[in-house]
């Protein structure tokens, strides 16, 4: 469309409160093009030429999974209605904070992206759902929403047309599971949050039952950006199957933990050494997660350093880029130590539905205190290395599959660790 | 699912949610499809928790009213999610964060110290009925620890880049408020010995 062959802008397309203060004003956003898309796409694009030009940008889902957004979109069943568009804002990943960073600091963009959502495919409700952590979030962003209510870019018959949208927000109450989007829905529908057998999968029987796009605030934030500029110019950022900018949230042992904006195919190396800062202490770097506790353990050496942060290289070296959580793990830490840390996270966090789940993790947790705790044997190790294969495969969702990443990646990689700490 | 009950009976009721309420009650209501009331329940929890940082069975059974729920239902759903409360606890909740990220950065030593100080373990309440320690999962700000949020029944608060110091001070703080403050809470703590 418009704007191809532009080079990719200097400054950020998600983080634009870095450079524009003041954008979570209404004014603010719109003296800087905001609402152009959305004006754009309810005015002069039908629905599927809106998913179509998402499709085109390539974007793909920055929930975890990194699924096609367009084609997530055109699977909705347009036999059936009301539609519904779910934005996940639970962001409860041990080591991602970005979600939280973009609505915060530039929310209409965000809701801009929700309403294009909206639009795309026909849906005239749509509900944010937020982790209960994030109340006064939850707050800011309802104030918002009655700004553009006011404004006439939420409401009835936006700009003139026939075309009508509301959205709410829903606050969550402290569970992990309730990021996984089934058992988000059941959530919303005021039942435990535990996660559906799929398929069917939410674009036939989402919310209520109803057809239902759920999509990341990430995600959402970029649809802006594309509909303004066109899926081409969206293609020329990032590399040709992972496009677009992702936000890294880097934590653990470096010296300039942060948000940082880049795109997909940075290395590892950039991001931990020249935004990061590197390892601080005079330090070295030993192990590194990509997709915050979900992840295995990277072995930090220079080829996984020189790793593109992708969707297709970061398999390259063992694992996944998930959420781009990034975790940096310095020499001075314990795999055992760390395993215990995570498995304390995913028993605490499984919703109980699935019994290798539950009570898999019941019996990690068990060995790994006392392997951590140097109360164990190699047998023990072994045994946790049973119990964690035994998971594998065998739950309704992915948590149980996210559990056992770092225990049997630690084990296979680090195994020397376990064999310091276990006695003898 | 019993959903015969129009909205109008929210505000016939004498209940003391409903009748408090009465206003925020239709207006949650109102985001969701009038078939699917029970959505409601969460956000109904919260207003419930807003008296006084816990939900007793009475006014789970009232939420249960309102939505068409049976008692038992509105009590699974407190019991799931961990920030509602069934008992009561201290008036602050102080939650802090040692999960993998914020334990790199000396989350866990931050936690015992300021245990130590306050003169109880993680999870107890202090003396005086006021402060909980809590340690929690990953609150999203990962990359400004130590940090921990308070949550009370006036919502929740996030502090971040903390020292054992500050945190201190933040609980004086709240000590002060707690004692000045029109507290109804303070008469249920009859054992509150300061
Ligand atoms: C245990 C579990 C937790 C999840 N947590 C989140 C979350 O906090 N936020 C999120 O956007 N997606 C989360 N997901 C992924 C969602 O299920 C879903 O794939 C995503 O919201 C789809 O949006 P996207 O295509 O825009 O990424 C989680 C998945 C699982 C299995
Ligand atoms: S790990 Fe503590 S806030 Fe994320």
């Amino acid at each position: 469309m418009n704007d191809v062959g532009r080079e990719p802008p200097a400054g950020h397309i998600l983080l634009r409160h870095r450079e524009i203060p003041e954008i979570d004003n209404l004014e603010v956003y719109r003296q800087n093009g905001g609402f152009e898309a959305l004006r754009k796409a309810v005015t002069l694009m039908g629905p599927d030429e809106v998913t179509e030009e998402v499709k085109t940008s390539g974007l793909r889902g920055r929930g975890g999974a990194g699924f096609p957004t367009g084609l997530k979109w055109t699977f909705i069943d347009y036999d059936r209605y009301p539609h519904y568009v779910v934005a996940n804002a639970d962001e409860s990943e041990p080591g991602t904070y970005k979600d939280r960073e973009i609505m915060e600091g530039n929310p209409f963009q965000f809701l801009e992206g929700v309403a294009i959502c909206a639009y795309a495919i026909r849906a005239e409700t749509a509900y944010i759902y937020l982790r209960g952590e994030f109340w006064q979030i939850a707050e800011s962003l309802d104030r918002q929403i009655e700004a553009l209510e006011r404004s006439g870019f939420l409401g009835d018959n936006l700009f003139g047309t026939d075309y009508s949208l509301r959205i709410s927000t829903h606050l969550g109450a402290g569970a992990y599971i309730c990021g996984e989007e089934t058992a988000l829905l059941e959530s919303m529908e005021g039942k435990l949050g535990q996660p559906r057998l799929r398929p069917p999968f939410p674009p036939s029987f989402g919310l209520y039952g109803k057809p239902t796009v759920v999509n990341n605030v990430e995600t959402l934030t970029n649809v802006p950006m594309i509909i303004k500029h066109g899926g081409d110019w969206y293609r020329n950022i990032g590399t040709e199957k992972s496009t677009g900018p992702k936000i890294f949230s880097l934590s653990g042992n470096v010296e300039r933990p942060g948000n940082y904006e880049l795109p997909l195919g940075t290395t590892f190396r950039e991001l931990i050494y020249e935004h990061g800062g590197g390892i601080p202490n005079g330090r070295l770097i030993k192990a590194i997660m990509a997709a915050g506790a979900s992840s295995s353990l990277i072995v930090a050496n220079d080829e996984a350093l020189d790793t593109k942060m992708d969707y297709e290289s970061v398999p390259n070296v063992g694992a996944q880029l998930g959420s781009a959580s990034v975790i940096v793990i310095d020499d001075t830490v314990s795999i055992p130590w760390l395993i215990n840390k995570t498995i304390h996270f995913f028993k605490h966090e499984s919703c109980g539905k699935c019994t290798p789940c539950r009570e898999g993790n019941y019996w990690m947790v068990h060995l790994t205190e006392r392997i951590a705790q140097g109360q164990a044997s190699m047998n023990d190790v072994e045994l946790l290395y049973d119990v964690a294969s035994q998971i594998k495969g065998k739950c309704l969702c992915a948590l149980g599959e996210f559990s056992i990443e770092a225990v049997l990646s630690g084990i296979e990689r680090f195994r020397t660790d376990f064999e310091q700490v276990v006695a003898d | 699912m019993n959903v015969s009950d129009g909205a109008s009976e929210v505000t016939k009721s004498l209940s003391p949610l409903s009748s408090k309420y009465a206003r925020e009650i239709e207006a949650i209501l109102a985001k969701y499809p009038p078939e699917q009331r029970r959505s409601a329940v969460m956000p109904l929890l919260y207003l419930a928790q807003k008296e006084r940082m816990y939900v007793d069975r009475e006014t789970m059974q009232e939420i249960g009213e309102i939505l068409g729920m049976s008692t038992t239902d509105v009590a699974s759903i407190v019991g799931f999610y961990s920030l509602y409360y069934d008992e009561p606890g201290g008036k602050y909740h102080i939650q802090i964060c040692t999960d993998l990220p914020c334990a790199l950065r000396g989350a866990e030593d931050f936690l015992v110290e300021l245990c130590e100080r306050l003169g109880i373990l993680p999870g107890e309440t202090t003396k005086d009925g006021l402060i909980t320690i809590e340690e929690v999962m990953c609150l999203a700000a990962c990359d400004n620890a130590p940090m921990f949020q308070v949550q009370s029944s006036q919502g929740l608060e996030y502090y971040e880049n903390q020292t054992v110091e500050n945190a201190l001070k933040l609980i004086e703080e709240l000590r002060t408020m707690a004692t000045r403050g029109p507290g109804h809470y303070e008469s249920i703590r009859s054992d509150s010995d300061e």
